[in-house]
């Protein structure tokens, strides 16, 4: 499957388009991270443990996008985008688009 | 006794920005020397936001990199801005903040791409949000996102 930001794909030409495909996760915060995250917001710094967190769910939502698009038929996802959203205190959403297209 | 709690409380604010003035400090000194010495490392690994690609032969392969970071700033910082949101302005200890994620992300991004042998990242994107808006609004931590298609010349 090849992924990309970009609208085309060098060197081959799009022979079909399937549709946006999506895929997204939504995830909470762990109590045990939350604690060292409350002692990062005194002392400054990065939060490796949100950092992996969202890497992980970043990774599911797109795993999730390429199963639609294998679905659909599709060898390729282009114009690739991601997007992030709290959907309460606590909790975001982490979404990947793009569109499913074959190419050769 | 009253009284004698609201001091304690009064001091451990005090010794709390005391604290983070001096450890917020230097993490950021630090995290701004690692990013520094690393972005000249990368230096040749040139990234671009432009869509499309200039003709290259043999045809590149393509592969999705990104990188991210999620940063906080400290209470000391926190309250520096929490007084700016009083008079309005510039908050310039947000603007360091955003500033180092958003270096971060891309140098993980650039670690990527370098993994797999790339020359060029095309058509990067951002993505910033902000986690833990919790308490009266106040932001201090936030998350970058830095996308794009690591370019990988064949043959």
């Amino acid at each position: 499957m090849i992924t990309s930001t970009l609208e085309t794909v060098p060197d081959k030409t799009i022979i079909e388009h399937l549709g946006i495909v999506q895929g997204s996760t939504v995830r909470a915060k762990h109590i045990g991270r939350d604690i060292m995250a409350g002692l990062k917001n005194i002392v400054g710094g990065e939060l490796q443990g949100y950092t992996e967190l969202l890497s992980e769910a970043r990774d599911e939502a797109f795993e999730r996008m390429i199963e639609q698009a294998t679905a659909k038929g599709a060898n390729a996802v282009i114009n690739v985008r991601f997007s992030t959203s709290s959907v309460t205190q606590g909790a975001s959403e982490i979404l990947a688009y793009g569109s499913a297209v074959i190419v050769e | 006794m009253e009284a004698f709690i609201e001091l304690w409380q009064i001091l451990l604010v005090v010794v709390l920005l005391i604290l983070a003035f001096f450890t917020g400090r230097i993490a950021e000194l630090r995290h701004y020397k690692s990013i520094k010495r690393r972005e000249h490392a990368l230096g040749d690994l040139v990234v671009v936001v432009a869509k499309t690609l200039p003709p290259m032969s043999p045809a590149p392969a393509t592969k999705l990199v990104r990188g991210s970071a999620v940063i906080s700033v400290d209470y000391f910082k926190r309250f520096l801005a929490r007084l700016r949101m009083i008079f309005g302005g510039r908050i310039h200890t947000y603007e360091s903040l955003l500033d180092r994620a958003r270096r971060e992300a891309i140098l993980r991004m650039q670690e990527q791409a370098q993994e797999l042998g790339a020359t060029m990242i095309f058509s990067m994107r951002f993505e910033t949000s902000s986690i833990s808006k919790g308490r009266k609004n106040a932001v201090g931590t936030v998350e970058v996102l830095a996308y794009g298609t690591a370019i990988i010349p064949q043959g």
